[in-house]
């Protein structure tokens, strides 16, 4: 879906409303739409702060340590304002910082709803105190904490390594919650006071700050030096919009120093490569989901969603910094020497050569209280680890959302879906869901159909039934105002809508024209919502109808940057506030919607464009509005590897690209890509000429279908990775660091990946390749190419020539592989079918790997463990399947209808042993590529067996 | 524990009163039944391999080609026949047996998924003969239709030809004619043009004259083009075509007005037209330019349009320009645009096709193998949907208004021909329509069925601006098969 694309009947929706849109001809984004640094008050304050000494001291006589909490008061000395900074050492490597005003005018905005609960710690114990500041121990010898009290600074060191310090370099800033200057009853003239109170009454509508005047102290203690304000503090204007800002400024940042750290990560959604560049000759990154029209590439714009997560990187460690912070937030990054900001107490402990790389990393927000979590690994997965702990896995899909996805703007109507249905038939290429755009609504009025286009929508939903099939249909977060309709009725009956800054319900224009916004913050709203996609609620739907949720930044077209006003209500906040949030509280409350429609049996599938930290824990993201560019081909996978690091692994990309018509070449490239990326869905704009895999001759149809027969061969290994990062929180798709932490090789690659740990791929992304340059790590190792089994050395930058259908994938050596190659019209379609297990050899000749089976699409492999895991290896001439999982129950018709060794030696006998004893198997060995093709032992693929080459 | 029945027992229905069985591998088709003999070992069809008899449907690919599991899933590019008694008999791709989805009407492809499939090949049977019959009496009236149509097409083209040759003889004949006046005048004008000569500025002179002879040889065009029918005479009825000369203004040409503009002749012939030329020739506007049907102002059918009279070109223009100002009509301002309809420009068009140019470019057009397609020229059909009419009119455009008022938009000028290799005739392409915002020209693919009406049956828009127009005509009916073949029942020993 598109901002500023529009119908010619919203164009005229647009023009009546005097919005001038100077539309078309736009070719890329349009910057002016979005803030710069400079344009964004408080960032601008932030970012000219000067690099003098930290004002902060650390008032050591205020400390107070319990079992797992120390308390601390910080002073400003410049302006005598306290903060409280609360430390608490988590369970699992981590440690929390918060701080706050100590005396907070209001209270200032906590993150709720996104850490799955509060974080177990663990005790913190102190191992010395001087007047210069305090150790602290967490845990172990080696890991400890040392407070530096003037300035104030933290280091986290190990042994005599110094891990990650803060504010080293003295950026931690809090703008403290004062009284409007001109609300203050402190002047002496009676006039003065009077006229005052007048001005007072008009305050919020007609106050300007103006420069150069002071302010008086606000409720902090006495003696307080009097502050300058700056432009922007009390109201601030971005084109034609103001922002009020009742409360004044608010705005934290925090700097933190990694030395020894060359490569940071993270921090999406951003258009950018996998490792993120320095932003000194530019803005920050910055984090703030909007909906930005046609984004550019290699860019540190925001984009739709945002997860304030930066994982850091060496050969020896990965750590992680959550910022838990839902306002807009920028993120400075810049390269530096660790001698030139390690200073005071922590030079007693540790030191660092004063010429290592190191990366400095800041943080700021305009609003909220600073509260980080320093994940502090070691290792790769340890952070994986440790952000799951606190903000949960990634939501374990229905196997079918693991299949391909066919999406439109739009389908017409139904005999449109059943003709697109007939074609993947036809052409004998499988789908598991067709997805239904804003065109298939009453007038984009969500929940509802068009009644001339879809006038019986569950004989529609139980066609696709019949053939196994289902359907998405898009339920976005605006809501048409409009009296006839009831969803909109009633949230203004139960005054659920945001508000505007004077209390009023908050209009804007999007899809139906004038629509209200619902406050997904209020959990009335969210379990009204919720209810809403109960079967008799949602007209037309049925059990195999999911959602999928647009617009959520929010989108308002005529908004401040297309989104909401930071002025505007929620409850008692305002959106400036839980800005970041909105997007993941809709899909939270659809996601528990689908949930309880099924009486919560059923696993629920919920696309969405916004995200936040936790998103997780909800579906699957996309990478929002692309284009049928080569360059936005390629920039799918370190976008996706991104989502990936921070927990959110169900990420795709608009197969064939969104925006403009991609050329039968860069289509299928596209497929080949998206069949190996976790969402594996093609879409459309509107304007586009039809795209559906067929329409470009029998060549091409074969080589999309070719692709997606792959994807389909290998849902098992893609459920099991599901599986796995729904256990863990470990990425389904890694960038290759993760497995190979220690090969510098690796740290910047991102235009290949890993499946888990045993797939590579390196998709062609470019236009007429004639071969990529893969590199295969692992000094020892060797890899297959998973179509030849030709086989390779690690280590090795390996050329790979390429025609139009290949695309190039290597299973490594050691590893074991279910697929099921028997390929049907869609996954439910291949529910019982038999496996067939590619055995890789390492060079030891040995190899492991997993099989998991479920139902596919219930709650029961949790509540009631019904599943099957089983282990799988290969070892001593013998490969076995053994049961991983000893309490869990569950039986499977599937069964072992091959077994592939690759690297494999030609035995003389083969024989299956069971518990019902052995008989032999027929084998095939294929010399000229040393794979040996075992002929059906047909065992349950629940059972223990065990197959013996001699 | 994946025994699988390996022998199907294809039993007959009790219509037949007695049973027949004939012993095969699950899914093999009879006429391949004698390839898997059971007292052999099977060999793949494609002669790749030979294997014990048991290892057919025994749910293992052995077979490159996949013959030998003709029963299972288990080969990639296997296929399953069901024999579908009652109904047609088909393959379907292997990866549909017991896949939970019920692909034969009979059954026989979900025998071990669980799923309860219903035999409904007795009623597709019965539907489909129903459809077929109904479509056979379709394809036999409209082919009847169709033969009628190829035969007035014949007839019109005979005429149109004949016309043609007639009129370009004719013509041929005045502009001998001319030629001869032309000399009597080059003659007569030698001793001028001499004395002429001895005079200055020879050049102009020439040029003059040049003029003069141009005169002369467009009035025995407009003489042409005015005898109407061809008689050599100019009649007060012909000149009474060209209502713009009526001398009073008063919109009407009387018998009286034409009579005095032939100097009180009732007709006269091309030498007496010379006088009658000068009265005229400010006022006539020729008909051999601008008989677009689409320069005709709904309720002004009898007048050329103001803007035919300013862009009458003094030299003669070649057909494509012609064309290319067909295409232009988008730029015609919409509420003129608006206006315009094909069904009233038709007695225009009759007019304009006896002038020599239009019938050559309606003799061009293909109308298909025996111009059975002929009868759609300057003709056209409207649909009107929920929201919009839509207006087919066909080898010229094909346009959309809206229903409640708005402008018209055109969908696509005649383009070609654009139907599958074997069957071109069964599909119209239109192209080059009003550009869309931020997209394509719209164009239109009509798709011909065979049908005795002629009509639009469907428009959409799968695409943006690409639209898809479903018309019936007899002109598309083949032949009638025999009706033995349409009827499956008659035979249904034919599969064994």
């Amino acid at each position: 879906m598109a901002t500023f694309i529009l119908s010619r009947l919203e164009m005229v929706w647009f023009l009546v409303a005097g919005v001038l849109l100077v539309l078309n001809g736009v070719r890329a984004v349009d910057r002016s739409n979005f803030k710069t640094c400079d344009q964004s008050s408080f960032c601008k304050r932030m970012r000219t702060m000067g690099l003098d000494q930290s004002p902060y001291r650390a008032i050591l006589e205020t400390l107070e340590l319990s079992d797992s909490r120390l308390t601390l008061q910080l002073i400003n000395d410049n302006n005598k304002v306290r903060l409280l900074l609360e430390l608490y050492r988590l369970q699992g490597n981590m440690t929390r910082l918060k701080i706050n005003e100590l005396k907070p005018l209001r209270s200032r905005f906590e993150v709720p709803d996104v850490l799955v609960g509060e974080p177990p710690t663990k005790p913190l114990s102190m191992v010395s105190r001087d007047e210069a500041g305090v150790v602290l121990s967490l845990g172990t010898d080696a890991h400890q904490l040392v407070l530096n009290a003037r300035p104030f600074r933290l280091d986290i060191v190990e042994g005599a390594r110094v891990l990650l310090s803060v504010n080293g370099r003295g950026l931690l800033a809090f703008e403290h919650l004062r009284p409007r200057k001109d609300t203050l009853s402190k002047i002496s003239s009676t006039v003065g006071s009077m006229w005052d109170s007048i001005k007072n009454m008009f305050s919020s509508n007609t106050q300007k700050d103006s420069e150069g005047e002071e302010t008086t102290e606000g409720a902090q203690e006495e003696g307080e030096e009097r502050e300058e304000e700056e432009p922007g503090m009390w109201e601030e204007t971005f084109k034609s919009h103001v922002d009020s800002k009742p409360n004044g400024p608010s705005s934290i940042s925090l700097d933190f120093s990694l030395p020894g750290v060359e490569h940071v990560y993270g921090i999406p959604e951003h258009a950018e490569n996998l490792r993120l560049k320095t932003t000194d000759k530019g803005d920050p990154y910055r984090l703030y989901n909007l909906d930005v029209f046609q984004y550019e590439l290699y860019n540190p714009m925001a984009l739709y969603g945002a997860v304030p997560v930066l994982l850091s990187h060496n050969a020896q460690r990965t750590m992680g910094i959550f910022w838990l912070n839902a306002a807009e937030t920028w993120v400075d990054i810049s390269a530096n020497t660790a001698g030139k900001t390690l200073s005071g107490k922590v030079l007693d402990h540790a030191q660092v050569p004063s010429d290592a790389p190191q990366t400095d990393v800041r943080w700021f927000s305009e609003s909220g209280i600073i509260d980080v979590f320093i994940m502090l690994g070691p290792k790769p997965s340890d952070v994986f680890t440790q952000y799951a702990s606190l903000t949960g896995t990634q939501s374990f899909p229905p196997l079918s959302t693991l299949g391909y996805h066919q999406c439109r703007w739009n389908y017409n109507d139904q005999e449109d879906v059943r003709a697109v249905d007939a074609g993947f038939d036809e052409h004998d290429i499988p789908y598991d869901f067709i997805w239904l755009d804003i065109e298939h609504t009453d007038g984009k009025r969500y929940f509802t159909w068009d009644a001339a286009n879809f006038p019986q929508p569950r004989d529609m939903l139980r066609g696709l039934q019949d053939k196994r099939r289902k359907m998405v249909a898009i339920v976005d977060p605006h809501i048409k105002v409009d009296s006839g309709y009831r969803i909109h009725n009633e949230i203004r009956s139960r005054n659920l809508y945001v508000k505007d800054k004077d209390g009023g319900n908050y209009e804007g224009w999007c899809w139906p024209g004038t629509a209200g916004y619902p406050d997904f913050t209020d959990p009335e709203m969210r379990a009204w919502w919720a209810s809403m996609f109960a079967y008799d609620k949602y007209e037309g739907s049925m059990e195999n109808l999911y959602t999928w949720n647009d617009m959520n930044e929010p989108s308002v077209f005529n908004g401040p940057e297309v989104t909401m006003h930071k002025d505007a209500i929620h409850g008692t906040w305002e959106h400036r506030d839980v800005h970041n949030l909105y997007g993941l509280y809709v899909q939270m409350a659809t996601a528990e919607g689908l949930i309880q429609r099924s009486g919560g049996v059923e696993r629920p599938f919920v696309l969405t464009r916004a995200f936040f930290a936790g998103s997780q824990r909800y579906g699957a993201v996309w990478t929002g509005d692309n284009a049928a560019e080569w360059g936005h081909l390629k920039i799918s996978i370190p976008m996706c590897l991104s989502l990936g690091l921070v927990g959110i692994s169900f990420c795709g990309a608009d197969v064939g690209g969104f925006f403009k018509n991609p050329g039968p070449e860069l289509l299928v490239r596209w497929y080949q890509t998206g069949a190996y990326q976790p969402f594996f869905r093609a879409h459309a704009h509107l304007d586009t000429p039809r795209r559906e895999p067929w329409l470009f001759g029998p060549q091409n149809t074969a080589l999309i279908r070719d692709a997606v027969r792959q994807r389909y061969a290998l849902l098992p290994y893609w459920y099991q990775l599901f599986y796995h990062a729904h256990r863990t929180g470990e990425p389904v798709m890694r960038p290759l660091w993760v497995e190979y932490p220690q090969d510098v090789a690796t740290f910047t690659i991102d235009d290949q990946f890993l499946l888990g740990r045993h797939l590579l791929v390196h998709p062609v992304t470019e236009q007429g390749s004639q071969g990529v340059s893969v590199y295969l790590p692992g000094v020892g190792e060797v890899w297959y190419d998973a179509h030849t089994f030709r086989r390779h050395d690690g280590d090795q930058n390996l050329f790979v020539p390429v025609t139009l259908s290949s695309i190039p994938v290597f299973q490594r050596g050691g590893s074991i592989i279910p697929r099921k190659v028997r390929i049907r019209r869609s996954s439910t379609c291949m529910e019982n079918d038999p496996y067939t297990l590619y055995v890789a050899l390492s060079p030891q000749g040995t190899a492991d790997g997993e099989i998991y089976i479920d139902d596919g699409h219930t709650f029961n492999y949790d509540r009631q463990k019904q599943f099957i895991h089983r282990r799988l290896t290969f070892a001593n001439s013998s490969l076995s399947s053994s049961n991983l999982s000893a309490d869990s129950q569950f039986t499977t018709a599937s069964w072992i209808e091959r077994v592939l060794i690759l690297g494999g030696q030609e035995p003389s006998a083969v024989t299956l042993r069971t518990a019902d004893g052995s008989r032999s198997l027929e084998f095939e060995f294929d010399a000229a590529t040393s794979v040996l093709t075992i002929h059906k032992p047909g065992v349950n693929a629940g059972s223990d067996w065990t197959v013996l080459l001699q | 524990m994946f025994r699988l029945q390996v022998f199907l027992i294809v039993s007959l229905g009790a219509a037949l009163g007695a049973a027949v069985e004939v012993q095969r591998p699950r899914g093999v088709p009879l006429e391949k039944r004698h390839f898997y003999d059971e007292s052999r070992p099977f060999t793949c069809l494609d002669g790749s391999r030979t294997i014990p008899f048991d290892r057919v449907n025994d749910d293992y690919c052995d077979c490159k080609d996949g013959s030998d599991e003709p029963g299972t899933a288990a080969c990639p590019n296997g296929s399953f026949h069901c024999t579908n008694a009652g109904f047609r008999a088909t393959f379907i791709p292997s990866s549909r047996i017991n896949d939970g989805v019920c692909d034969c009407c009979d059954t026989t492809d979900e025998y071990n998924s669980g799923v309860s499939c219903q035999n409904t090949c007795r009623e597709l049977g019965q539907k489909e003969r129903e459809t077929l019959e109904k479509m056979a009496e379709i394809t036999r009236e409209g082919f009847l239709l169709k033969r009628q149509l190829i035969e007035e097409a014949k007839q019109g083209l005979q005429e149109k030809q004949g016309k043609l040759s007639e009129l370009q003889a004719s013509r041929k004949e005045h502009e001998e004619k001319v030629d001869a006046l032309r000399t009597v005048k080059e003659t007569a004008e030698q001793p001028e043009r001499e004395a002429k000569e001895r005079h200055l500025k020879a050049w102009e002179a020439q040029k003059a004259a040049l003029q003069l002879e141009k005169e002369k040889a467009k009035m025995a065009e407009v003489f042409l083009e005015l005898d109407g029918d061809a008689d050599g005479l100019v009649s007060v009825s012909e000149l009474q075509t060209h209502q713009e000369l009526d001398p009073d203004g008063d919109g009407a040409l009387t018998d009286t007005e034409a009579q005095g503009l032939l100097s009180g002749a009732d007709k006269v012939d091309s030498a007496g037209f010379q006088n009658v030329w000068s009265n005229i020739k400010d006022k006539y506007v020729s008909e051999v330019r601008g008989p677009s049907c689409l320069l005709l102002k709904s309720g002004e059918t009898d007048f050329w349009l103001e803007v035919s009279v300013h862009s009458y070109p003094e030299d003669d223009a070649g057909d494509e320009e012609d064309d290319e100002e067909e295409d232009d009509d988008d730029d015609v301002p919409e509420e003129y645009d608006d206006k315009v309809t094909c069904h009233r420009c038709r007695p225009m068009c009759a007019t304009c096709s006896s002038l020599p140019e239009s019938l050559e470019k309606e003799i061009s057009f293909d109308f298909g193998p025996s111009a059975e397609f002929a009868y759609l020229y300057s003709q056209c059909y409207e649909l009107t949907t929920n929201e919009y009419i839509y207006r087919l009119c066909p080898f010229n455009r094909v346009s959309q208004k809206p229903k409640y008022g708005g402008s018209e938009t055109n969908l696509g000028s005649w383009g070609s021909w654009n139907g599958p290799e074997g069957s071109k005739y069964s599909i119209m392409k239109y192209d080059h329509g009003t550009g869309c915002w931020q997209g394509p020209n719209r164009s239109t693919t009509v798709k011909l069925t065979c049908g005795k009406e002629t009509a639009v049956l469907s428009t959409s828009e799968p695409s943006r601006c690409e639209y898809l127009m479903e018309f019936s005509t007899p002109a598309i009916c083949q032949e009638p098969p025999s009706l033995e073949t349409v009827a499956p029942e008659t035979d249904p020993h034919d599969e064994f």
